[in-house]
């Protein structure tokens, strides 16, 4: 397919803006750029069919089952989006005066009470705008409480090796020294490891839960407790909130602070890759702590990103929260952990989990002994389910499990979807016993064969540049 | 009570009873009972899609629309093509996740590869990222990309925006690495405090472009001073701007970050955003966040990846130089889609008639007796005046349905883009005047 | 699996030879082999200090880094250029690939002679 820069030619325009009909201002010759930005110039129709092109070349949760372990693909509700673009939300200057943002600042206040509620929190920003950046602002939490306390001592943040990589490069971002345990062999924190690494250096610890195999840790409470004993703080990184909303609360769990991710358990779309929002709750001794804008709000506060945060965003959250209500939180979050036992249960006799109990949303499957036996990899099965229109699970990933494939089925897929998943998973299993070296060379019917991507990193080109 | 989730009661029971249970609580059992949430949370009842549509309308509605817009300050209310609005609703491109598995993403990959060269045909510079959160956060990790074992401090000047030197600030904090502000006189960086402040622990020095005041800062000349001392520098510049400005590649700049919201982005108090980020070829490793690069597949066909993957956070971890493991995909999109249908001359008459509208737009209200301008450099878009009874004028104006300046401290900061005619600043001006009469 | 006999040998898969009072530093063959396809290398500058043990650079390949930890401390006096431009040749050819030149000798660790690295490679593997 062609580049929209290949699809170029000079002159052609759209007459998108009125006029000017004030007197022409120059600017002084020495501010001047040298010549017209090389964008490329194309008309309407070249740009409409030129998106479009690329549109049939876009995989969506509208197009079928997006088991993602861990980035929770549900549905994205249509209403939500008509919500977003309502002028009245869209047309909003976020340094217009506090009595004409009286709606804004509802959204913000209502989205606040109900995640607070969710989470067991006391206070919450609506500024990072993604999971990453909620995590950065969470652990900043923890270091601004201690600096205020006068803690000098506390410089290492606790962090189990089954952790998303962004905890241990948050923790590193925040001036911590990471302390990585070793997780238990059924994937839970080890508490003899726990109880090692803590002391009166130990700034707080990073946890999520369910954790990122996929199992509730049941002594959550011991850890938080000892945690809190050692004089440290308690953060919950909330990737995986949407196993237990309205079944269990952080709060409750002994987390100080937690970040939510609006864009996969409160149903706000991916966009491919963004926006999102982060948002962070705490416990009330820790709200003086939370960021705010300089401009909008005050000095004295730290501060993420500007103005508040990706507001459209808490607008779609809000929509979903009222949509769903007392009765539909939980009935989401119950559903996303039968949907996931229910598909793991199919698949099982075929492909092994990498632990076979209970999961909660989501679980691993181990291809290890799968790919002693058949040389197929965890790469090749996922390579493979794309021929069969299926968008691969997680893979990798966590890297306490070895050729791991992690699915998340979430609520939103009806039992048919599942069995037809399972039914996938069954064929693709028995190709990798019948042909082997089909799958090593997977996919054969997508949008391309697999890309050389040593080639990428070795010679990396990252943009078009015209031909000489 | 609304719901999404589609199996039927009879297909549910199904499920638990193909796993041996009576009851979805069962499932919970690693739970320990005390942390169960008993009687439900303290949530409404939840509602039909009606229901939410007429709860949701009513709360923007009670928010004030205003039809002229003579505020920025870091928003800006700029005219936003149709098609502009129709391409990221597309709900392939709304509904997908980051482009992981190449073979089925290329139309998210070949988007933001896209997105990445118009970022750098904009400002001139040689490589860009798929994007970052917005233009302060995009400011924070360029000046971590500057520093180095020996180097660790962070200039910046007074007359950035205040979020941007905040954000930077905190970013500063969680390394444990100094920022240093230069002051500001006559609305734009003291060339001689900066002079003095480079001293050979400072890394990067960062300039506003237009500033804070919409002052035209003497980029090329401040950068200079910069790489005498042997500081990178960084520029944050206003993408409109680009469209006649000289690019930050001309001003010698080492990386060139923005805040992209201007690239058809409506105001949305204050977000979703965009923070762009481009640098030199010699740079290009030190950049953060997502890059996709090109490369050919197993027929040998060009095809798209995310690359210089070992560079982020999900393979360094705690060594990675940034958490960040998103962009603003959609956003970074909807900024290529006005790129494109704009075009270079597009978007040159949007800057031009900007500056043309704000020059106007100053001229006539310094005709008004009490108002003359703070600053008297070039500017941009953006410029201050003095304002006596600053509040009863703004609020004149606002039952107008006009949204004035920003009241700061000096005054008030005015903004003019394409989108505001002749005939609304005439308006407006003709209400200051009858105020201050 | 190529073990030359002239080379000593670290636990980290470092190659060492002594040239005059001047360490010469690369990557073993088993290294490469595990890494995968190098597609890039970070090295440090001529002059910077290098601890015993401790990371001097590292290598990446598509999904993976690994530092290259120092068998010596001392003072970089050369880095091999031609190992930045074309990363591969560390998959290709990695005795005659050297990264990095040490000098003014401090700490030194234990090295093994071919054999005995051998030995430790076939533990490991």
């Amino acid at each position: 397919m062609k580049l929209i820069f290949e699809k170029s030619a000079p002159g052609r325009r759209s007459q998108l803006l009125d006029r000017c009909d004030v007197e022409q201002f120059e600017l002084p010759e020495k501010f001047k750029r040298a010549e017209k930005a090389p964008l490329p110039q194309l008309s309407e129709i070249d740009v409409d069919r030129h998106y479009s092109e690329l549109n049939t070349r876009v995989h969506g949760v509208n197009t079928s089952f997006y088991p993602l372990g861990s980035c929770t693909m549900k549905y994205n509700p249509r209403v939500n989006e008509e919500i977003a673009a309502l002028p009245g939300f869209t047309g909003i200057h976020p340094l217009a005066p506090e009595y004409s943002v009286q709606g804004c600042k509802e959204v913000i206040a209502t989205a606040k009470k109900y995640l607070c509620e969710i989470s067991g929190m006391d206070d919450m920003t609506f500024q990072p705008a993604a999971g990453a950046h909620g995590e950065f602002t969470g652990v900043m939490l923890i270091k601004q409480y201690h600096q205020s306390r006068g803690d000098q001592k506390r410089c290492k943040i606790i962090v189990p090796d089954s952790a998303h990589g962004t905890n241990p490069a948050t923790a590193a971002m925040c001036g911590f020294e990471v302390v990585n345990i070793a997780s238990a062999p059924d994937g839970c924190v080890d508490i003899e490891a726990l109880k090692a690494a803590l002391g009166d250096d130990t700034a707080g610890l990073m946890l999520t839960n369910p954790n990122t195999v996929g199992l509730f840790d049941e002594n959550i409470l011991e850890i938080t407790r000892l945690v809190h004993e050692a004089g440290g703080l308690c953060y919950y990184d909330g990737a995986n909130l949407n196993a237990v909303m309205g079944v269990v609360r952080p709060g409750d769990m002994g987390f100080d602070c937690t970040h939510m991710n609006l864009h996969k358990t409160f149903s706000t779309p991916h966009g491919g890759g963004g926006p999102g929002a982060g948002a962070v709750g705490c416990k009330a001794f820790l709200a003086p702590f939370l960021p705010k804008s300089a401009l909008m709000d005050e000095e004295g506060h730290i501060q993420v990103r500007s103005f508040e945060g990706n507001f459209l965003i808490v607008v779609r959250a809000l929509a979903y929260l009222l949509t769903l209500g007392k009765e539909g939180i939980p009935e989401a979050s119950t559903n996303a952990v039968l949907n996931a036992n229910y598909l793991m249960h199919q698949i099982k006799g075929t492909f092994e989990p990498a632990f076979d109990r209970i999961c909660m949303h989501e679980f691993v499957l181990d291809l290890g002994a799968f790919k002693k036996e058949t040389g197929v990899s965890a790469l090749d099965v996922a390579k493979t389910l794309i021929d069969y229109g299926m968008h691969p699970p997680t893979m990798y990933f966590p890297l306490i499990v070895h050729e791991a494939l992690m699915l998340e089925p979430t609520e939103t897929e009806s039992k048919d979807t599942l069995d037809w998943a399972a039914e996938v998973f069954r064929k693709v299993y028995e190709l990798a016993h019948q042909d082997p070296e089909y799958m090593h060379e997977a996919p054969h019917h997508a949008q391309i064969g697999r890309p050389d991507e040593v080639l990428a990193a070795r010679k990396p080109v990252v943009r078009f540049r015209p031909a000489e | 009570m609304g719901s999404y989730v589609p199996s039927s009661m009879e297909q549910r029971d199904e499920m638990l009873k193909a796993l041996g249970l009576s009851s979805v609580l069962e499932l919970y059992k690693d739970v320990p009972e005390e942390m169960l949430v008993k009687g439900g949370l303290d949530l409404p009842e939840g509602m039909s899609e009606m229901g939410t549509m007429r709860a949701m309308s009513a709360m923007a509605a009670k928010n004030i629309v205003f039809g002229t817009v003579l505020r920025g300050a870091g928003s800006y209310d700029h005219y936003i093509p149709s098609i502009v609005k129709t391409v990221p609703a597309k709900e392939e491109f709304l509904t997908a996740y980051t482009p992981y598995q190449a073979e089925m993403s290329q139309g998210v990959l070949q988007s933001i590869f896209e997105y990445q060269t118009m970022i750098c045909q904009l400002t001139g510079m040689d490589v860009s990222n798929a994007s970052v959160y917005d233009g302060a956060s995009a400011a924070a990790e360029a000046a971590a990309m500057c520093r180095g074992r020996k180097r660790t401090v962070t200039l910046i000047s007074a007359a950035a925006h205040p979020d941007v030197i905040n954000t930077v600030r905190t970013y500063c904090m969680g390394s444990g690495t100094e920022m240093r502000i230069v002051p500001a006189r006559d609305g734009k960086t003291d060339p001689e405090a900066l002079k003095e402040m480079l001293t050979d622990d400072v890394a990067g020095f960062y300039l506003q472009q237009p500033n804070f005041y919409g002052q035209i800062e003497d980029a090329e000349e401040l950068g200079a001073m910069a790489h005498e001392a042997g500081a990178m520098f960084i520029m944050g510049v206003n993408p409109i701007s680009l469209g006649i400005m000289k690019t930050p590649a001309e001003c010698g700049a080492d990386i060139a970050v923005g805040e992209g919201q201007p690239l058809g982005m409506p105001m949305a108090y204050g977000g979703p955003y965009l923070g762009f980020m481009a640098t030199t070829e010699k740079n290009m490793r030190k950049l953060p966040g997502r890059i996709v690069g090109e490369t050919v597949d197993s027929r040998g066909e060009r095809c798209y990846v995310l690359s210089l993957q070992a560079r982020e956070q999900h393979i360094r971890r705690e060594k990675a130089s940034s958490n960040i493991c998103s962009n603003e995909a959609l956003c970074a999109l909807t900024a290529s889609v006005y790129m494109a249908a704009m075009g270079p001359d597009g978007i040159a008459d949007a800057a031009a008639q900007c500056l043309s509208k704000a020059h106007y737009l100053a001229k006539q209200l310094c005709t008004v007796k009490g108002v003359e301008l703070v600053y008297t450099g070039d500017f941009f878009h953006e410029f201050v005046t003095t304002m006596p009874e600053k509040d009863k004028v703004l609020k004149a104006l606002e039952d107008a349905g006009i949204l004035g300046g920003l009241p700061i401290e000096e005054g008030v900061l005015w903004c003019a883009t394409e989108k505001v005619s002749k005939a609304e600043m005439d308006r407006a001006v003709s209400i200051v005047k009858e105020v201050l009469a | 699996m190529n073990f030359p006999a002239e080379l000593k040998y670290s636990k980290d898969h470092e190659w060492v030879i002594m040239d005059g009072g001047v360490a010469v530093i690369g990557i073993t063959d088993f290294a490469q082999d595990a890494l995968g396809d190098v597609v890039f290398v970070n090295l440090p500058q001529e002059g910077d200090e290098v601890g015993m043990g401790e990371a001097f650079g590292d290598v990446e390949s598509v999904k993976a880094v690994s530092d290259l930890n120092s068998p010596v401390s001392g003072t970089v006096c050369a880095v091999n250029e031609a190992a930045l431009d074309s990363p591969e040749s560390l998959n290709s050819d990695p005795y005659g690939t050297w990264l990095i030149k040490v000098q003014d000798l401090g700490d030194t660790e234990e090295l093994m002679d071919a054999e005995a690295y051998k030995a430790f490679c076939d533990t490991v593997a």
